[in-house]
């Protein structure tokens, strides 16, 4: 019996699929029109369904079943299957309303993109294997997920595929992937290997069991088992959630259509891994070594790609590297075991950076195609949706209440804060530098886009416009949960019981319940007055108005400054601008060794020695003995007879002698 | 019923005396009918081979539809034949991609039609010969039948190399198959005067006979995975093939390798696969590693595909010595869905081939702006290739990784980063041959793929989602005889001391 629920699951991402599959192969039939109208459609329909399903599981729905057995083997199924409970279809909520606005806004932006059609086809897709990543219930279904948004990416970063540079970084982020998707593979053969089974609750449920058992990689070192198979998922994390070193791909993704960046690089792919590592806390929970490491990755990218986004001009690649940095506060908030608070911030993440990346997308628009910030400026008279909307999303980032941002990041610093973990304390330095940082780039963009001197040449001044309904639509619908959810769910989300079980913290990492007890207990207020009163006082807030201020200082009050800071520090210039030199040394040890060593097996071992001193050398040696062997075969009787004498003549001398 | 009892000796002989009946309809006057003829048998046989798979019992690891009949009674030769759940959907995919190389032949072969359409259904017959023959020597027979018109299509239809190629391609088989004629001539006198491969499994061997016997038919099944290092006849052969001969290769001869790994080592020599199983090991990492990087710097594109074969193969070889289901059954899924993949990326290659005569990376550039529906096509290969999950090409992947951590974490991390080289190579030629600006004018002027080359690409493409998407069918097929195997392998055969 399938029940009304369950029709819903199944209809959910197939409903973003057909659309996908219809605009993919007959969009050349049926039109521009009908193309984005189906989609956006089928896209709108899974969001209601999505919201249909949150509701559902906020009244106590919740379903953990098979859809269809996708293979066996040695008695072992493997299955396609949904988990739909308060995690997963928060999630859903998120990834088809971003995606939604993203659909909307691209009939705006790829107005007069040749590959219309294709474009439509390949985000439905997307969201369709979004949607099966999420949903499901065992390691399989997500590694088909999280290959499949991979591919998409990839198709999408070289959506343009006439331009190198967008074929060259689709190639570097779908390798790049690819060596956190080997880890991740590792990890799930581990734990069919270990636990019999790839099916979260059975695994979740036998987790404790394990505990004790250890694997022995290195000779002679024994690791425990949950360590190394939560580290192994975990470097699948850092490929897709982009953390350091495997964050590379980021930026160069960029080349891709601006939705793109919204959709994918900054709102749903991305994210994938902190949801991830979110759903197996059942496992890291048991690995405080694994915790560590992932607190440790987290910081180090929350502060180093934050540094990196105050020396770029190139406005996407500034939000790029901002999406980098709030990754790492993600990823730290995991660490801390607050994964309530990653996947809040991932909440409202989502929307202000989907706002931001948009808002970006229709300065270019008005800029005809130019992202060089140096040649912007006081474009808010010329385009007021856009600057308002922007300086809503900037807001956000920087932290200031009452924006989404200021809850959802303060809740990680809380946590960390409070977290007893080893890597806690350079954590803690990490991610409050970084609120002052981030405060500082998110303004620098703002005020060097929209204020001041206009700075681009008269052509383009003349035709600065407003984008069309279109895309400031999106962008206002992305305003409103940027301004507004931060206070309406930080309560129930964080503190609340908002995840129930999908979430497992163990009583002594349980970080965000000591913050939500610290701040009940001292004044009389709410606990949401007294989490804002709170950062008043010595909290971060301050650091985040600081930025704001140097930035309004250096950029607006005296322009003249950060030339001659860029001149005196230049080396430390020099190391944010070649982003601490990650790409050549990729580029050097990995990309060219390959084919170093490649072209050295092919020409020396294979040519040389395999077919030159074996194969054919052995050919030289059968056609040197039949050479030889040539001259007996001379045709003349007396020369066969003379041998055939020998011959008897060399038989009786060995075989008659034994006879005797 | 004939159709009932004989449904393996019909599939066996159809083809061939449907390939002789082609060269006797005569010469390229009427080479449109000869097409035709042709066709027309290979459907019939595909149509004719589909009641393997329907009519299957897939409960029992016993042989099906057997047919057994003396042949030479005085060394008790028989001609005997049946099929096991390791057999069969190999003769579907002969079958069905005999089907695929007569319709992408059709415009491109235009001397010799008869005998090049003759060739590949005799070839045909051949190789589902081998797969079905449960009498050594009558496996024997078919094993080197199969060489003939092998050899004669890369050397008559072949590039400017093309009998260098052959004579390496014959060569190096033939060498490798006589030391398997000398085993079973052993295992005769071993089994009471028996040439019943069925027979030799009940065998007691010392470790040493066990030995000798395995690398008898290693040199045999190596030569024809290939394994490293006895794989550069590939390449070369690859290269001069035309497109059809490089399909079958690539897609069905190769796997004769794996099958007789399977069929004979594991069964017959137990002990020595175990105590040789890191020998084979080794040579399957060496193969994905070493070779992926050959693949990565080639400039030719069926060289490039060629090198991936082999780096593909060694998974195969790798899941089967590891003695675990998912292995097993990993390496066997894997050699199936390397018989669309590979199949496909040579057709594909072939299309380009027949419209501007290079196989050279370098000669193209931006075909996505003259052929976006063949780009497409490619893509899905591509990606295929390169292991993508809802392709068959991970099913395999995943199955041995999965086998292959259980014996050892590092045999699986070097084995998995299959999953970045092999995305390196082919994802590094669909950038340099689709993507980009038009390279000259002539990939300007590259006219897209036709109803024809729809045709056969789009039944490719068919297989390669479904077995990607919904690989239960295949793999429960193999279940009971892979079972069987794994209990026959952990089976010691040393004699009693």
């Amino acid at each position: 019996m399938i029940t009304n629920m369950q029709m819903v699951y199944i209809a959910t991402p197939l409903s973003c699929l057909i659309p996908a599959i219809v605009a993919g192969l007959f969009g050349w039939k049926i039109g521009r029109a009908m193309t984005h109208t189906i989609t956006i459609a089928g896209v709108a329909l899974a969001s209601l369904l999505s919201l249909i399903i949150l509701n559902d599981v906020y009244s106590g729905g919740f379903f953990n079943g098979v859809v269809y057995v996708w293979g066996s083997s040695g008695g072992f199924p493997f299955e396609i299957g949904f988990l739909i409970d308060k995690l997963s279809a928060m999630m859903m909520v998120v990834v088809t309303l971003v995606s939604l606005m993203v659909h909307i806004y691209t009939i705006g932006y790829m107005h007069d993109d040749p590959g219309y059609q294709r474009f439509f086809s390949y985000i439905s897709l997307f969201t369709f294997a979004m949607l099966m990543l999420v949903m499901s219930n065992n390691f399989l279904q997500l590694f088909f997920g999280w290959e499949a948004v991979g591919l998409v990416s990839y198709l999408l970063i070289g959506f343009w595929y006439d331009r190198e540079t967008a074929i060259f970084a689709n190639l570097k982020a779908f390798l790049v992937n690819r060596v956190g998707d080997l880890g991740f593979l590792l990890g799930i053969a581990a734990v069919f290997m270990y636990f019999g089974t790839l099916d979260y609750s059975a695994v979740f449920a036998t987790a404790a069991s394990k505990q004790n058992i250890t694997m022995e990689i290195i000779p002679g070192q024994e690791w425990a088992l949950l360590t190394v198979i939560c580290i192994l998922l975990f470097i699948g994390a850092m490929g897709k959630s982009a953390q350091v070193p495997l964050h590379v791909w980021l930026p160069d993704s960029m080349e891709g259509p601006t939705p793109i960046s919204a959709l994918i690089h900054a709102a749903t792919m991305v994210t994938a891994g902190i949801f991830m590592v979110a759903r197996m806390s059942p496992l890291f929970e048991l690995s405080e070594t694994a915790l560590n490491v992932v607190m440790v990755i987290g910081s180090l990218t929350a502060l180093l790609m934050a540094l990196v986004a105050i020396v770029q001009n190139d406005i996407k690649r500034v939000v790029a590297y901002s999406t980098l940095s709030q990754l790492g506060y993600m990823t730290v908030a995991l660490g801390a075991s607050a994964y309530s608070a990653a996947i809040f911030h991932l909440g409202t993440h989502a929307f202000f950076k989907a706002l931001l990346f948009l808002a970006a997308g229709s300065v270019i628009i008005a800029m005809h195609h130019e992202q060089d910030m140096r040649k912007m400026g006081g474009l808010k008279n010329w385009m007021p949706w856009t600057y308002i909307t922007a300086v809503v999303g900037s807001l956000a980032l920087a932290g200031i209440p009452p924006f989404s941002g200021f809850f959802s990041k303060d809740a990680i610093i809380e946590a960390v804060h409070a977290s007893q973990l080893p890597a806690a304390g350079f954590a803690y330095i990490a991610v409050t530098a970084g609120v002052f940082i981030t405060a500082f780039y998110a303004f620098r963009l703002l005020f060097m886009t929209f204020h001041g001197k206009p700075r681009m040449d008269e052509h383009t001044l003349r035709h600065v416009k407003e984008s069309p309904m279109t895309v400031t639509l999106p962008l206002m619908l992305l305003a409103i949960p940027s301004l507004g959810i931060g206070a309406i769910y930080m309560e129930p989300m964080i503190f609340g019981d908002f995840f129930g079980n999908s979430i497992f913290v163990l009583p002594e990492h349980n970080v965000l319940e000591l913050v939500g007890q610290s701040f009940e207990g001292k004044t009389g207020l709410s606990l949401l007055g007294s989490f804002i009163y709170h950062a008043l006082h010595p909290g971060p807030l301050w650091l985040a108005v600081a930025g704001i201020v140097l930035a309004w200082f250096l950029y607006i009050e005296r322009p003249e400054i950060p030339a001659l800071i860029k001149q005196r520090l230049e080396w430390i210039y020099n190391i944010l601008d070649k982003k601490y030199g990650f790409d050549e040394f990729n580029q050097f040890v990995f990309a060219q060794g390959a084919r170093k060593v490649g072209n050295q097996l092919w020409q020396k071992g294979e040519v040389k020695v395999i077919d030159g001193f074996f194969v054919n050398g052995s050919a030289r040696v059968v056609s040197l003995v039949s050479k030889v062997i040539r001259h007996v075969q001379s045709g003349y009787v007396y020369h066969y007879a003379f041998a055939m004498i020998i011959g008897l003549f060399l038989l009786l001398t060995f075989f008659l002698p034994v006879k005797q | 019923m004939l159709f009932d009892t004989h449904l393996l000796s019909l599939s066996i002989w159809l083809p061939i005396i449907g390939g002789i009946l082609v060269l006797v309809l005569g010469g390229d006057h009427n080479a449109n009918r000869i097409r035709w003829t042709a066709l027309a048998v290979a459907i019939v046989e595909l149509l004719l081979t589909i009641p393997l798979f329907t009519r299957f019992d897939k409960t029992t690891a016993a042989m099906q539809f057997q047919e057994k009949y003396e042949w030479i009674s005085e060394f008790s030769i028989n001609y005997h034949l049946g099929i096991d759940g390791i057999a069969m959907p190999f003769i579907l995919l002969t079958s069905f991609l005999t089907v695929i190389v007569v319709i992408s032949a059709w415009q491109v072969i235009e001397k010799r039609v008869a005998q090049y359409m003759a060739a590949f259904l005799i070839m045909e017959g051949l190789m589902i010969g081998v797969f079905s023959a449960l009498d050594a020597i009558l496996f024997y027979f078919f094993w080197e039948g199969m060489l003939i018109p092998m050899f004669l299509i890369i050397g008559i239809w072949g590039g400017a190399n093309r009998i260098y190629a052959s004579i390496k391609f014959f060569l190096y088989t033939l060498l490798g198959s006589l030391l398997m004629l000398v085993a079973f001539l052993y295992l005769y006198y071993q089994a009471d005067h028996s040439f019943n491969i069925l027979d030799y499994h009940d065998i007691k061997l010392d470790l040493t006979t066990q030995k000798l016997l395995f690398f008898a038919f290693f040199a045999a099944f190596a030569v024809k995975v290939p394994m490293w290092p006895v794989h550069t006849w590939l390449p070369d052969a690859h290269v001069e093939a035309p497109t059809g001969g490089s399909v079958i290769l690539a897609a069905i001869m190769l796997k004769m390798g794996g099958y007789g790994f399977l069929r004979f080592n594991l069964p017959i020599v137990p002990d020595a696969s175990h105590a040789l199983s890191g020998f084979i090991i080794t040579l399957s990492l060496i193969a994905v590693v070493y070779i992926a990087l050959v693949a990565l710097v080639q400039s030719d594109m069926k060289k490039l595909i060629a090198y991936s074969s082999i780096s593909h193969m060694g998974f195969v070889t790798l899941g089967f010595f590891v003695f675990n289901a998912q292995g097993i059954e990993g390496g066997l899924v894997q050699m199936i869905s390397h018989g669309f993949i590979s199949g496909a990326l040579f057709l594909c290659v072939g299309v380009m081939y027949d419209r501007l005569h290079s196989r050279q990376i370098g000669d193209y550039g931006g075909v996505v702006h003259s052929m976006p529906v063949f780009a497409a096509f490619m893509m899905l290969f591509a990606m295929a290739n390169s292991g993508l999950p809802g392709t068959s090409g991970f099913v395999g992947e995943f199955l041995v990784i999965l086998g292959a951590f259980q014996a050892n974490f590092w045999f699986a991390l070097l084995a998995g980063l299959t999953l970045i080289f092999s995305a390196a190579y082919t994802l590094w030629m669909y950038k340099r041959v689709i993507f980009g600006k038009l390279a000259n004018k002539k990939v300007a002027s590259l006219s897209d793929v036709n109803a024809r080359e729809i045709i056969f690409l789009s039944l490719l493409a068919v297989f390669v989602l479904g077995v990607g998407v919904w690989p239960l069918p295949l793999l429960e097929v193999m279940h009971a005889s892979v079972d069987n195997l794994l209990t026959q392998v952990s089976i010691s055969k040393l004699p009693m001391p």
